[in-house]
């Protein structure tokens, strides 16, 4: 459904971390279409609102799972919900990574804070299915160990390469220190024959673009997902604009060289 | 079905001429095909659009004088009733109303959500005076709203079946640029009926030619003539001579281009020092179809409802992110709404979303003309000092 | 371009000396194995030294009373590890500590230093790569201090 939400029920609340969670949603009655990894949903919480999420994990069962970070209204409501709980959602929404792109190629993964949650879909997607792909690199950033999304899954990403790395270390972090740029160095990939995947905070996706580029990752292989602030998810509200583009309908995952300028001009 | 009273246009459809009693035929015809008939009317101080019970509702020999921020009604000695270029409004009102209620929800006892989506009731419009630029504006809202993967379904229940009574402007405002734009004054395609108004020493009469086989149904049922030489050329020559009045124009560029090219030149400082961020340009523009959701519940706290309202570019919060606004500056918004407008709308679209009707420059209250914004920003990229 | 996998220690770092002039560099360095836990220099002491790191991590900090040791940034494979050595006072500004077991080029400060003042050209390529990595911690640090990922408690949010 693409205007009217369905039904759903919390079926089960995963703390993340102290501001984030992950919520699995049983179809109370017909479920959604299925999602593809970096697509989103438009989440509805009674009384309070909707707001996009992207889906964290994909399964079999018709069921959804978004991990909810809680910032603003919806988002904390959403993040407050405990199994039993009803909300409503639609989708599935906007141009997912494109991983068909990166098949035979390395694979380099960068992720900042929430941003890892989108690109969980797209790991399930290539290590279901590892001997398609070349090397798999996973660099994830967080403010603090504490932060740290999905710590337990991180060891099973290393294909050969996985490290997180954290803004502010807390007294017996034994990983990185400093921001997730720093880790490309020690990353395993060819960059001429590598495709990237980049979801974070927006000034991270553009550092971490121009470092790839001056490293020889061409810029059309560089998948960036970006946000905007989207109402209505179907391509009819005009809210998330970006230049040419509408994030719900031609995004969010947008490669680097339609991006690039975009992102260089204030306040487009 | 021709009767003799008919003739064919170049187009293929069917001709007449209609006098002032075949024109009040035609309102009372659509209503009794259960439309309601929309169109031109006098009210307060202005030619607003509002449902018609007759023809006689029609602004009959009434005038607009129109500036960058000015919008005032003449009396005319010709008693023409489509004399008048683009009011306050548009059929946007219409097609794409300020609110439309999508879906409501109630809770259960349980807790459960029942979601019920809105089934729109069919509305069957007639739209009495489509300017060609608002008929322009019509095929652009249908490619936002309906010619995208989700067509809306509250725009598709006015819009489908819509019957538009276009009518050619022989009468341009000081603030027109349709022949900039591509988009008038004659009315080429996307009508049902066109009508051209004349009058001269031969009397007060309507060219009406068909472009639907409905329309012809309809101009068949309704008392007509002949569609003589003497009519159509005087329409021909009207409308010819509104293409060389038009009041403004764009500089003669791929105005795309230009938008693009020039997202950081100094004129949008200068425009800013004008612009209030008011939003009166996208309230009035035939084409601006934004909107924002609103959420709201009733006072059991168990029913829900979800509401579309229209929404401007130029409101600090139509940009905002976790954070703020991402267009926090008056200029980053002008220039949102401008570049769009011209430029990206192309790319999101495949066409202009400006259609050259002069509203925005009209009901500005600082009297902001884009036309002369583009001119400025066409000398700034070229470094030229030409003057428009 | 070789990968991290298989390309030598310092590929990326030294890539844009000129070969020869790499060469010569690389014969002042001497390979080193510091276990994990190995105080490699503490924060006052002089800085006669810096390291290339073809293997493992190096964490840097700074002794807070009361906190210990605070960790500010880490080192890893392929990584400068010391600048100081470059201009005065020439003293460590931080402690540096292996995390895990460490393999590097270490290279003698002086004789270094020596060789440059000897060839001004490799001079101002080394200075310009040492440069660079200072750059990019620097950037680092001010990207840091945004704290993007922080809690944006400072604006409201859907």
């Amino acid at each position: 459904m693409t205007l009217t939400p369905l039904p759903y029920r919390v079926v089960d609340r995963r703390e993340e971390t102290r501001d984030t969670a992950t919520l699995t949603l049983a179809p109370s009655g017909e479920p959604l279409a299925p999602f593809a990894p970096g697509q989103f949903a438009m989440v509805y919480a009674f009384g309070v609102g909707e707001i996009p999420v992207s889906v964290s994990r994909i399964l079999d069962s018709g069921r959804l799972v978004h991990t909810v970070r809680a910032v603003g209204a919806v988002s904390r409501a959403l993040h407050g919900l405990g199994p039993g709980a009803h909300v409503a959602v639609r989708g599935p929404f906007g141009r997912g990574w494109d991983t068909t792109a990166a098949r035979g190629r390395d694979v380099l993964v960068v992720a900042g804070g929430i941003g890892l949650a989108p690109l969980r879909p797209l790991l399930d997607t290539v290590l279901a299915e590892p001997e398609a792909y070349g090397r798999l690199n996973v660099l994830a950033g967080a403010r603090s160990p504490d932060d740290l999304l999905y710590g337990d899954e991180i060891p099973s990403w290393r294909r050969p390469f996985a490290q997180a790395t954290v803004d502010r270390p807390s007294a017996g972090w034994k990983g990185r220190v400093g921001i997730v740029t720093g880790l490309i160095g020690e990353a395993r990939f060819r960059p001429p024959d590598t495709t990237a995947f980049v979801c974070g905070p927006e000034v991270m996706i553009r550092a971490t673009a121009r470092t790839l580029m001056h490293q020889g990752v061409d810029a059309a292989r560089i998948q960036v997902s970006l946000e905007r602030n989207m109402r209505c998810a179907t391509g009819h509200c005009g809210h998330c604009q970006l230049g040419p583009l509408l994030l719900c309908r031609d995004g969010p995952v947008v490669g680097y060289d339609r991006a690039e300028s975009l992102l260089t001009v204030r306040e487009l | 079905m021709t009767s003799p009273a008919e003739s064919r246009p170049r187009d293929g459809g069917i001709e007449a001429v209609l006098d002032r009693s075949g024109l009040a035929a035609l309102v009372t015809a659509l209503q009794h095909r259960g439309r309601t008939v929309i169109g031109p009317t006098v009210r307060d101080g202005a030619i607003v659009l509002d449902e018609l019970d007759s023809a006689t509702a029609l602004p009959y020999g009434w005038g607009v004088e129109l500036e960058a921020g000015t919008y005032r009604l003449v009396r005319r000695d010709d008693g023409a009733a489509f004399s008048h270029s683009a009011g306050p409004q548009s059929w946007k009102s219409f097609l794409h109303p300020e609110r439309v209620r999508q879906w409501s929800a109630d809770r259960g006892p349980g807790g459960g959500l029942t979601v019920r989506e809105e089934r729109p009731q069919a509305v069957s419009y007639a739209f009495l005076g489509v300017r060609p630029c608002d008929l322009r504006a019509i095929r652009i809202l249908d490619l936002v709203m309906a010619g995208g993967r989700y067509p809306d379904p509250a725009y598709l229940s006015r819009r489908t079946g819509a019957f538009l009574i276009a009518v050619e402007c022989t009468e341009p405002g000081a603030t027109c640029f349709c022949v900039s734009m591509g988009t008038g004054p004659a009315a080429d395609a996307g009508y049902d009926l066109a009508l051209t108004e004349v009058v001269d020493d031969d009397g007060h009469r309507f060219l009406c030619r068909s472009g639907t086989e409905e329309g012809a149904d309809v101009l068949a049922e309704l008392p007509r003539r002949a569609a003589d030489d003497a009519t159509r050329t005087a329409a021909v020559l009207g409308v010819r001579a509104a293409a060389d009045r038009m009041g403004r124009s764009m500089p003669p560029v791929d105005l795309r281009t230009l938008m693009r090219d020039t997202l950081e030149a100094e004129r949008w400082d200068d425009v800013t020092a004008r612009c209030l961020s008011c939003g009166n340009c996208t309230m009035v523009c035939p084409t601006c179809f934004c909107t924002t959701t609103e959420d709201v519940t009733d006072l059991t706290g168990d029913h829900a409802e979800r509401w579309r309202r229209w929404d401007s570019c130029y409101d600090l919060d139509f940009s905002l992110l976790h954070g703020g606004p991402v267009r926090s500056s008056p200029r980053s918004r002008y220039r949102q709404w401008l570049t769009h407008k011209l430029g990206t709308w192309h790319d999101q679209f495949d066409s202009s979303g400006c259609v050259g009707c002069g509203r925005c420059i009209v009901w500005c209250p600082t009297g902001i003309d884009l036309t002369e914004e583009a001119h400025a920003l066409h000398r700034e990229a070229s470094g030229s000092q030409d003057a428009p | 371009m070789t990968t991290s996998a298989e390309r030598p220690c310092g590929a990326r770092l030294l890539a844009a000396l000129p070969a020869d002039e790499r060469e010569l560099l690389v014969s002042l360095a001497r390979t080193v194995a510091l276990p994990a836990g190995t105080r490699v220099f503490e924060e006052g002491e002089e800085a006669d030294r810096f390291w290339i790191l073809c293997s493992g991590t190096v964490a840097l900090d700074i002794h807070i009373p009361g906190r210990g040791s605070a960790v500010v940034e880490t080192i890893g494979a392929d990584g400068l590890l010391g600048w100081s050595w470059l201009c005065p006072p020439r003293q460590w500004h931080l402690g540096a500590e292996t995390r895990e077991p460490v393999l590097a080029w270490e290279f003698d400060a002086a004789a270094v230093r020596a060789l440059c003042a000897e060839r001004p050209a490799l001079g101002l390529a080394l200075v310009t790569l040492v440069a660079e990595t200072i750059g990019e911690r620097l950037r680092a640090t001010r990207t840091r201090l945004l704290d993007l990922y922080g809690p944006s408690a400072d604006g409201p949010a859907p």
